[in-house]
């Protein structure tokens, strides 16, 4: 399909030796484990907000988003702007003391020091496996792409993006895998870029853009703005293409999956814990946001291009223009959106970069998974269960093996998924339903004093639970029961309740399982007593920390005035495409 | 710690730069058929020029600086 040339190698090696050069500067700089893992806490605070996006914008991220963008449209940005934007003020302004103020290493150790051993150590192995499962399956999904498109050799190319990112970390540890994310951030802005400047050209502009999407609503059987427009259609659920009304939106994806992975999830939350001061530490979300909030133009926009052009040539029966492949199942295979209009539009030179940028978002994702299982896996697991006080110097030790089996266990975790396309499946639905109550328990921590371990736990489980049980009850219109969900339900020959799509039954999952945990979580705190003392509670809940002085800083470090700011940008932009 | 990121994030995206600089000059025209007739390789790549000795400027003018 495609082809390389020397030039777009030479891109490629250069960047390779860039990364790999990064983590050797830095090799001297790591002396204790705090180097290692959270970096000296000693990162600025624009290098953490930007770390913090980046590890955000895996190569699924990418590749899902703008397949997503030609699936759904505009709708898409609910992603970002509904989903994405409050939530990440929202840790920066209100969770950030918290985490930050309570020098815990890490999100599960933060529970610990507010719950107890046993809420740390669910959270710590479900993190711990999820991190390397989902690492192995973009590795996977990365390698068959380059495998179809460049003809590139499957378990060359696990090989390849393995050895490098492990040896980088190796070497530098958290502050490699950070500093690296800032350079492949500007290297997937300035490598995908282009792409939507020629999809743009190519289609006429915006106006031509939005004429082409009203045909291609039209002939879906949706009214003429359903890709263009990001609220007007979603008053019933079948009247836009992604299935889903506004409360679902709004309450599942803006509120309790949102919030459960910008507030709750150790990949992001560890950049910002690495910066250098408090204040720094609390910009770093409110700054990434920033960025945050203009990506949809990368990535959704590609999308909305690619699935234009395609109505085109299909309507129009033109030859030569771009065009989605079709999956043996008549449909279209939209994860390919952003790599077939790589091929189509990069000339020689400029392919070479846009590779390079698929390769760089592919390995911040990677970066993020593989130093947050580093912690994890050393400090909430190894030193807390299997050998407890050791040296500094033996868990920095530990840090550096696990870097090489962590990903090693990756690797393996893609070998897995290309025999048993199931498993994998099954493996992120299982997390999904660990994820969803989550920032339940966060939230009655950090701001109900009264909370106790046992709820918090027993909360979590059980939420977990709901989230299953929901799952097992609903299915999306047009699928058997099984993995999609109804298993439960045929089981017990019930009739399963029908959502519209599978984004609408994963948003209600989320809800129940949230509702679920948050009720639970408070019934079994007021039953069970408050093991912990007021003085153990002391910065780790609202009401008993004091709050922090902003006397003298400027209000452009300010984080609340800052979050302002952006989320009335976020609201402008709901608005203009509303 | 003594590491500013700026410096190599400058280094290699004028080293992009300038490969599709040079590339975008020699190359035939005709590859650029694909990318609706623009010559994007020489102008991306002044782009990324621009960008990467805008980041070595920052990055030399913070070292000139005395550390406080």
């Amino acid at each position: 399909m495609g082809h390389l040339q020397g030039v777009d190698y030479a891109i490629l090696c250069l960047y390779f030796g860039f990364v790999l050069g990064i983590g050797w500067w830095l090799k001297n700089y790591m002396k204790t484990g705090e180097d290692f893992f959270l970096s000296g806490r000693s990162i600025p605070a624009w290098i953490a907000g930007l770390a913090f996006l980046s590890a955000n914008l895996g190569a699924q991220e990418v590749i899902g988003m703008a397949a997503s963008g030609a699936k759904y449209g505009i709708m898409t940005s609910h992603f970002y702007w509904v989903g994405a934007i409050p939530a990440m003020i929202f840790v920066g302004v209100f969770m950030m003391p918290f985490y930050y103020g309570s020098k815990a290493r890490s999100v599960p150790e933060y529970l610990k020091f507010r719950f107890d051993e046993k809420t740390r150590g669910f959270n710590a192995i479900s993190f711990a496996a999820m991190t390397v499962f989902s690492s192995g399956i973009s590795m996977y999904a990365l390698a068959m792409l380059f495998e179809l498109l460049l003809g590139w050799n499957f378990h060359f190319s696990i090989f390849i993006c393995a050895v490098i990112v492990l040896l980088y970390i190796f070497m530098g540890g958290l502050t490699s895998a950070i500093y690296n994310e800032v350079l492949q951030f500007f290297l997937i802005l300035l490598g995908f870029l282009p792409l939507v400047i020629i999809g743009l050209i190519d289609i006429g502009g915006w106006s031509g853009l939005t004429a082409k999407l009203s045909e291609v609503a039209v002939s879906a059987g949706y009214a003429e703005g359903a890709w263009t427009e990001s609220w007007s259609h979603t008053g019933s659920a079948a009247r836009n293409p992604m299935g889903v009304e506004w409360f679902g939106v709004a309450m599942g994806l803006g509120f309790v999956l949102s919030f459960g992975y910008w507030c709750t999830d150790f990949l992001v939350v560890q950049r910002a814990m690495a910066a250098k001061s408090m204040n720094a530490a609390r910009l770093t979300p409110i700054i990434a946001a920033v960025p945050k909030m203009l990506f949809p133009v990368i990535v959704i926009l590609p999308g909305m291009i690619a699935i234009a052009l395609t109505h085109y040539a299909m309507s129009s029966g033109a030859e030569g223009g771009f065009s989605l492949p079709v999956d043996e199942d008549g449909g279209y295979n939209y994860n390919l959106t952003i790599p077939m209009l790589l091929v189509h539009y990069f000339p020689a030179g400029l392919l070479g970069l846009g590779i390079t940028a698929l390769m760089a978002s592919f390995m911040s994702g990677m970066a993020g998974n593989v130093t947050a299982f580093n912690t994890v896996w050393t400090y909430d697991i190894y030193e807390s269960y299997i050998v407890p006080n050791k040296s500094d110097q033996h868990y920095l030790w530990m840090g550096r093996a696990t870097t090489v089996w962590g990903v090693g266990l990756s690797v393996g975790a893609a070998y897995l998924a290309t025999q048993f396309d199931n498993i994998m499946d099954m493996l992120q639905l299982v997390f999904a339903f660990v994820n969803a109550p989550l920032f339940a328990t966060f939230l009655l921590g950090m701001f109900w004093r009264r909370a106790t371990g046992h709820g918090a736990f027993f909360g979590l489980v059980l939420g977990t639970l709901a989230a299953a049980l929901h799952h097992g009850l609903s299915l999306p219109e047009g699928a058997s029961a099984g993995i999609k969900g109804g298993w439960l339900a045929s089981l017990a020959n019930l009739d399963a309740h029908l959502y519209l799509s599978e984004m609408a039954q994963n948003f209600w999952t989320a809800i129940y399982a949230w509702t679920a945990c948050f009720a639970l979580t408070i019934s079994i705190s007021l039953l069970t007593r408050q093991k912990k003392s007021e003085d153990e509670l002391k910065g780790l809940v609202w009401s008993l920390t004091p709050r922090i002085k902003e006397e003298g800083v400027p209000w452009f470090r300010r984080p609340g005035t800052l979050g302002v700011i952006v989320l009335a940008g976020a609201v402008a932009l709901n608005i203009i495409f509303w | 710690m003594q590491v500013d990121i700026r410096l190599p994030i400058g280094l290699l995206f004028s080293a992009i730069g300038a490969i599709l600089v040079v590339f975008g000059l020699v190359s035939s025209p005709e590859i650029y058929e694909r990318s609706v007739g623009y010559n994007f390789n020489l102008w991306w790549g002044l782009v990324l020029v621009v960008f990467g000795g805008t980041m070595l400027f920052l990055s030399w003018r913070a070292m000139k600086r005395p550390v406080p």
